[in-house]
């Protein structure tokens, strides 16, 4: 799934590390959400855009209107 | 990278009963070899170094239960599919050559190493489809 981490990770000049340790999941997880191989759970989700201060709809791309598939 | 908590617990967990396995297994060896064991003794001791085995299967259920980061649970529970259809593959194809007399007849315990060597080929298929994660 598509999503925006990596620039909303960039404005706040956060490495994949510090994302990872503010949600408290590994590096490789950030990783594989970020890079669209890994889509999170709702309740991870949540903590993502709760953490940027957006909502889910703000930061990943819902399938259905991923106009690029 | 980092491991977690629940990583460093099923680790520990491995390693000690690992150990326990290989005492058990040496101690069954050295009775059965002197013909110190009979009776219902020696079904007991025939039994102890399947305890520990069991014991590392409990493990990864217990690590599947610790586990807080779900994308790592994800990659373990992969392995524990390949490592499940690998072996139980393996040992349906031995069982048909077994039984038409086409192979010797091998141990059943061998279907954990069969499983223990999937989870490494687990390991290797989420490597090469998901990737390492090192990517910046």
């Amino acid at each position: 799934m598509k999503n925006r981490l990596k620039v909303l990770r960039a404005e706040r000049d956060w490495s994949q590390g510090d994302l990872a340790d503010a949600l408290q999941v590994s590096r490789q997880s950030v990783n594989a959400i970020e890079t669209g191989r890994y889509d999170p759970s709702l309740p991870l989700a949540f903590k993502i855009a709760e953490l940027f201060g957006l909502t889910i709809e703000q930061i990943f791309t819902s399938p259905s209107k991923d106009t690029d598939q | 990278m980092s491991v977690s908590v629940a990583q460093r617990r099923y680790n520990k967990r491995v390693i000690v009963l690992s150990l326990i396995y290989a005492v058990a297994l040496l101690g069954a060896v050295y009775g059965f070899k002197h013909h110190l064991l009979t009776g219902p003794i020696a079904y007991v001791a025939a039994v102890l170094p399947a305890l520990p085995i069991i014991g590392i299967f409990a493990a990864i259920g217990l690590y599947l239960v610790e586990e807080q980061d779900e994308y790592v649970r994800m990659l373990m529970i992969r392995q524990t599919l390949w490592a499940s259809g690998f072996a139980l593959s393996l040992t349906t194809i031995w069982g048909f050559l077994e039984s038409f007399d086409l192979v010797g007849h091998v141990e059943s315990y061998y279907v954990a190493v069969l499983w223990f060597g999937g989870l490494g080929l687990g390991g290797c298929a989420n490597r090469l489809t998901l990737g390492r994660g090192t990517a910046a």
